[in-house]
């Protein structure tokens, strides 16, 4: 019972994003549609499962003083793989994420779960712990890319989703309409655990 | 002549056509996090102003005269996130030593500063746009102040908001999400600039 919920809980209990509000320059910067928000965060969840992987193997070896730049070292590592099968078998993908593919090592969910999680756990809760946050995070890419997708260009992974009079808010795919769309978001989310 | 009006359209570039917070997406953590009192803004804005200088410095010399020269700049990713990391440290121990007053109000942050994605975004961005060395410089150094800008504002404008009567779902984190996007929409204004 335990090992599904330390996998199911990075869905929606402990959201990375929208719960503990990490990682919020990628959410906001690769979300302006659907596809791109999708690659960042299986990009994500691949540097997350493994970093997790291997930091709960070693953690036993890393001297206490030097865990950060230790795990910042795997991180790196994990994200330069990323970077490089990205650029050689999805070039758009990578074309369009661009500078924010070797960002993820300074994304706080990663190195939040290395320390709050993986340093602490044995390696099989660890892998479960990276992939339902990883999965958590791509749900919340998704959700925030769909609505600036739809709102912002009237389609939906490139299908057109209203008629074709529908005048598309510019503004939702820009910068601000990213801000707007994660503010209302998280207020909404804040509604419902009053409730 | 020609270098000094090359300059200002670099700060005019950084600060607000392309500003690193708004427009860029990059150092939202702290953009959010630390813009609660004018006076930790402040101290924030400082200590990455000084930190993002000393980055682009550094980041450029290692990629020109170590990873090229060896041809291992896949590695840049790891390189410089090293390189940032042992700086911060670097510089946290000669503050510390040299001007115990300034270490006092910038202490705090320094360590923050690291997981700072700006940071490592501006040393990218320097080498993806082929700066010369003095222009890399000055592209850090212009974009530090245009992130405390942004930050300033921020924190000015967040504690009244403090003293609004706000729905308690948003409170906080959405409410401050909102007051960036319409910043974000203010400075989309300036992308009309023309030269």
């Amino acid at each position: 019972m335990t090992v599904i919920k330390e996998f199911t809980k990075g869905f929606i209990k402990e959201n990375p994003v929208f719960v503990m509000a990490l990682g919020l320059c990628p959410t906001l910067a690769v979300t302006t549609s659907v596809i791109n928000a999708i690659g960042m965060g299986l990009a994500a969840t691949f540097v997350l499962v493994f970093s997790n992987t291997i930091i709960s193997m070693i953690k036993n070896f890393i001297p206490e003083k030097i865990r950060i730049p230790a795990f910042i070292v795997v991180i790196a590592s994990f994200v330069t793989i990323v970077d490089m099968v990205m650029h050689a078998y999805l070039p758009a993908i990578h074309k369009s994420l661009g500078l924010f593919i070797p960002l993820i090592v300074v994304n706080c969910i990663i190195l939040g779960r290395a320390e709050a999680f993986a340093s602490k756990n044995n390696v099989f809760r660890s892998i479960l712990d990276g992939f339902g946050m990883g999965l958590g995070f791509t749900l919340a890419l998704i959700i925030i890319g769909g609505i600036r997708e739809i709102l912002g260009t009237g389609q939906f992974l490139g299908f057109q989703i209203f008629p074709e009079t529908f005048q598309p808010m510019l503004v939702a795919i820009l910068a601000p309409g990213a801000f707007i769309v994660m503010g209302l978001l998280m207020g909404l989310m804040n509604l419902n655990k009053k409730r | 002549m020609e270098f000094i009006g090359k300059i200002l359209f670099m700060a005019v570039m950084a600060i607000f056509v392309q500003n690193f917070v708004l427009m860029r997406f990059l150092g939202l953590c702290p953009y959010i996090g630390v813009s609660k009192k004018l006076d930790s803004a402040l101290g924030m804005g400082m200590a990455v102003i000084f930190v993002m200088t000393m980055a682009s410095t550094f980041t450029w010399l290692i990629q020109t005269y170590l990873l090229i020269p060896l041809h291992i700049e896949f590695l840049q990713t790891i390189a410089f996130i090293l390189t940032i990391a042992s700086l911060v440290q670097l510089v946290e121990m000669v503050i510390q030593k040299t001007a115990p007053a300034l270490y006092k109000s910038l202490g705090v942050f320094l360590p923050l500063i690291t997981t700072n994605c700006a940071v490592l975004g501006v040393a990218i961005l320097n080498i993806q746009s082929e700066f010369s060395f003095i222009y890399a410089i000055l592209n850090g150094l212009f974009a530090g102040i245009g992130f405390t800008l942004v930050l300033i504002l921020m924190a000015g404008i967040r504690e009244r908001l403090e003293r609004a009567g706000l729905p308690l779902s948003m409170r906080g984190m959405p409410i401050a999400m909102i007051v960036a996007g319409s910043m974000a929409l203010a400075f989309l204004g300036f992308s009309g600039l023309k030269f």
